[in-house]
């Protein structure tokens, strides 16, 4: 449906996507309602609430903490704990983006089915309602940062770049899964398998550095690679390792995924209340 | 004649109907990506099909044109599938037509369920923004009317509460509370009046006739209640197996929707795939008898036996078993529920095949023709089968055992029902003599 000079709308086969965006933009209103709901919801009947976004890193942070202690991992200039919590933070991110996204178009079925609205809206608003407990675990970082005293030099301002390139990689993924779940419910089992296998290929519970050499043009391929080293690199500067490379791919596949995400997302809307 | 709001021109869906050979009985990935490593060329251009299956097409809605002028409130009637639900899908942008095209001059809201969106974890208050949103009003209009939304919802003191312990007639209120204050140029509803209790859906009806009539909106109204779209249309279009059948003023329409159905045999049944229903229960047979016979001839000189057939798998005690009778002119002559009588009359509903039957007495119906209407409900909660006329029968009129009957039978008696009612004398004082006329006095005066 598009709204044509004259106010007049015109719904044809083969949807007008000339004012796609421009839907979008007027409908921002509803992405912020979608987002508010899907926070105010998650918390609804639990006993300790909001407490969980934190805690949630805060026990993963710990386990890992743990591991790289037994298994000898040592970076040594950073204290352990930051550097592990400016993995965790990033990576806890991106899974629970992509798990939420992916599922959101199956989950709001009646939605689809049933009224009209830009539909790119519905992950876009499961990704930014990951985002925003992204925002609130920050807070875990800053308390290690005081807690260590440890201050983190002008490269913090290059934080909210890597943070972008997360959003815009969670978006562009979750998009692309959101509508290949629609049509193939074979994506429930994928989605989980690919976060899993995702973080053995992340460093998280290890460093980039403790790569092999001869391994590492594969390694650096994983988009989450770049971000989580950048993040690193953005909080305790050249104390961290940090390819150009790898966030040249990270910003590259991103772009890649995000740009296919939604030719394919917007490819398939159109059938998406036939098919759902 | 000014230009039409709403221009609907040559409009067609096609759905595809998926068969799968034995042993695949859905789509998995598996099979659509060895199909289209098989044929790279084709996926990369998109218009691979699935691999396994036969497709039949199925046109929804075929050949489709309809004006509607500002202030028209359009009914839009025909049986199940006859693609009411498609036509509304496609004006409101949910789904793309396959051929043709609509043009709308003017902002569209809809409202094709009632509560859509509605998240029963949160609060009235929170739902009232959020279903408000998904319809399409922003923040600032939703604040202006919170008020008038809740007032007219009656749940003021339920505000804070989670919607999950609403009562279903409360959320019904206030899902259509929040639509009926959309301020679109045109309003799309469907079936919304199919819930609530009878004095809310007169409320409703309305607020949407001052929806159409005060403030001079369009309206398209989709319902299987001939009653709500009499009384709200100006128009109607009847739509058949995708095609429009008949379009004009509401009543002529009516009568061709209910003249449609020539079904004379007296029974109509369904297989159990396709009996209407839900998993609660599901109705299979309606059938007429007549002096014990099945028969689409009745005369009321002996009773009439409505008898209903269903497969129940509930024995929930609010289940409500019953018909409407609606004559020709498209008036309910009466509704009828097995609920009707005290708790101890009602026939027990068990589990599995039930054939009930309703007695209409004789010496009661007017001759005519006249349309059972199924319904099955959990008494309050929600509606599980609520056809229209599936089942026609004449009625002959027949006062047989007057001996002043036959001079009278060749019409029917005014009124919607012809009952032979009881008559006694209670009182009585005999006179001396027979009381003359005042031959003098002229008649008229008497009357006068």
């Amino acid at each position: 449906m598009h709204a044509d000079r004259h106010g007049k709308q015109v719904i044809e086969p083969g949807r007008n996507t000339k004012h796609y965006w421009r839907e979008i933009w007027r409908n921002r209103e509803l992405l912020y309602f979608l987002t508010w709901r899907d926070i105010l919801v998650r918390y609804k009947q639990t006993a300790i609430g909001v407490t969980w976004v934190l805690l949630r890193p805060a026990l993963t942070m710990a386990v890992f903490i743990a591991f790289r202690n037994l298994a000898g991992i040592k970076q040594g200039a950073v204290p352990e704990p930051i550097l592990v919590c400016a993995a965790v933070l990033p990576w806890q991110f991106f899974s629970s983006a992509l798990t939420e996204s992916s599922g959101s178009l199956i989950a709001n079925s009646n939605l689809i089915s049933k009224v009209y609205f830009p539909r790119l809206l519905i992950p876009w608003a499961s990704v930014a309602t990951a985002f925003i407990d992204f925002l609130v675990t920050l807070a875990l970082l800053g308390v290690l940062l005081v807690w260590y005293d440890a201050v983190p030099g002008w490269r913090l301002l290059m934080l909210p770049l890597f943070m972008g390139i997360a959003f815009a990689l969670s978006l562009g993924t979750g998009v692309w899964l959101a509508a290949l779940n629609v049509e193939y419910r074979d994506f429930r089992y994928v989605v989980p398998f690919i976060v899993q296998l995702g973080l053995f290929i992340s460093p998280v519970a290890f460093t980039t550095a403790s790569v092999p050499t001869q391994w590492r043009p594969f390694f650096v391929l994983n988009p989450m690679v770049g971000i989580i080293d950048g993040f690193q690199w953005a909080i305790f500067g050249s104390a961290a390792f940090v390819e150009a490379r790898s966030v040249g791919v990270a910003v590259g596949v991103t772009a890649l995924l995000f740009l296919f995400g939604v030719r394919y997302f917007r490819r398939m809307e159109r059938t998406f209340a036939d098919v759902i | 004649m000014s230009e039409p709001i709403i221009s609907i021109q040559g409009l067609g869906k096609r759905y595809r109907i998926r068969r799968f050979q034995e042993g695949h009985q859905y789509v998995a990935l598996r099979d659509v990506l060895a199909a289209k490593l098989a044929s790279p060329v084709r996926w990369w251009r998109g218009n691979g099909h699935h691999p396994f299956e036969h497709n039949e097409y199925f046109w929804a809605l075929k050949d489709v044109d309809i004006d509607v002028f500002e202030g028209d409130v359009l009914g839009i009637i025909g049986r199940n599938g006859a693609g009411k639900s498609t036509l509304l899908k496609i004006l409101s942008g949910i789904t793309d037509p396959t051929e043709g095209r609509v043009v709308l001059d003017g902002r569209v809201a809809s409202l094709l369920e009632v509560g859509t969106g509605f998240h029963p974890e949160l609060t009235g208050r929170e739902n009232i923004f959020l279903n408000g949103a998904i319809l399409g009003m922003t923040r600032s209009e939703i604040a202006r009317k919170f008020d008038e939304i809740v007032a007219f919802a009656e749940v003021e003191k339920f505000l804070d509460t989670p919607v999950k312990r609403f009562s279903s007639g409360m959320s019904v209120r206030l899902a259509f509370a929040v639509a009926a204050h959309l301020e679109p140029e045109i309003l799309i509803i469907d079936e919304v009046l199919a819930v609530g209790d009878a004095e809310f859906q007169k409320k409703c009806l309305g607020k949407m006739r001052a929806v159409a009539s005060t403030d001079g909106r369009t309206v398209l109204f989709v319902s299987h209640n001939i009653h709500a779209i009499q009384t709200l249309c100006t128009k109607a279009v009847l739509l058949t197996a995708g095609r429009i059948q008949a379009e004009g003023p509401t009543g002529s329409v009516i009568g061709q929707y209910i003249a449609q159905d020539d079904s004379s045999t007296g029974e109509r049944t369904w297989s159990m795939d396709e009996a209407p229903g839900d998993g609660n229960a599901r109705l299979t047979a309606v059938r007429v008898r007549s002096n014990r016979q099945i028969s689409g001839v009745a005369s009321n000189r002996s009773p009439v036996l409505v008898e209903l057939d269903f497969v129940a798998n509930t024995s929930h005690p609010g289940l409500c078993v019953g018909f409407d009778l609606m004559n020709a002119e498209g008036i309910t002559v009466l509704r009828t529920y097995q609920t009707d009588q005290a708790p101890d009359r009602w026939p027990p509903v068990s589990i599995g095949h039930n054939r009930w039957q309703c007695v209409i007495p004789s010496g009661f119906l007017n001759g005519g023709t006249y349309y059972v209407c199924p319904r099955i409900s959990i008494h309050n909660v929600n509606w599980i089968v609520q056809l229209d006329s599936v089942l026609a029968f004449e009625m002959l009129l027949d006062h047989g055992a007057s001996p002043l009957w036959n001079s009278l039978s060749a019409r029917n008696r005014p009124g919607l029902t012809a009952p032979i009612l009881q008559w006694t004398c209670v009182q009585h004082e005999p006179a001396s003599a027979p009381f003359e006329l005042n031959e003098a006095a002229p008649r008229k005066k008497r009357f006068a």
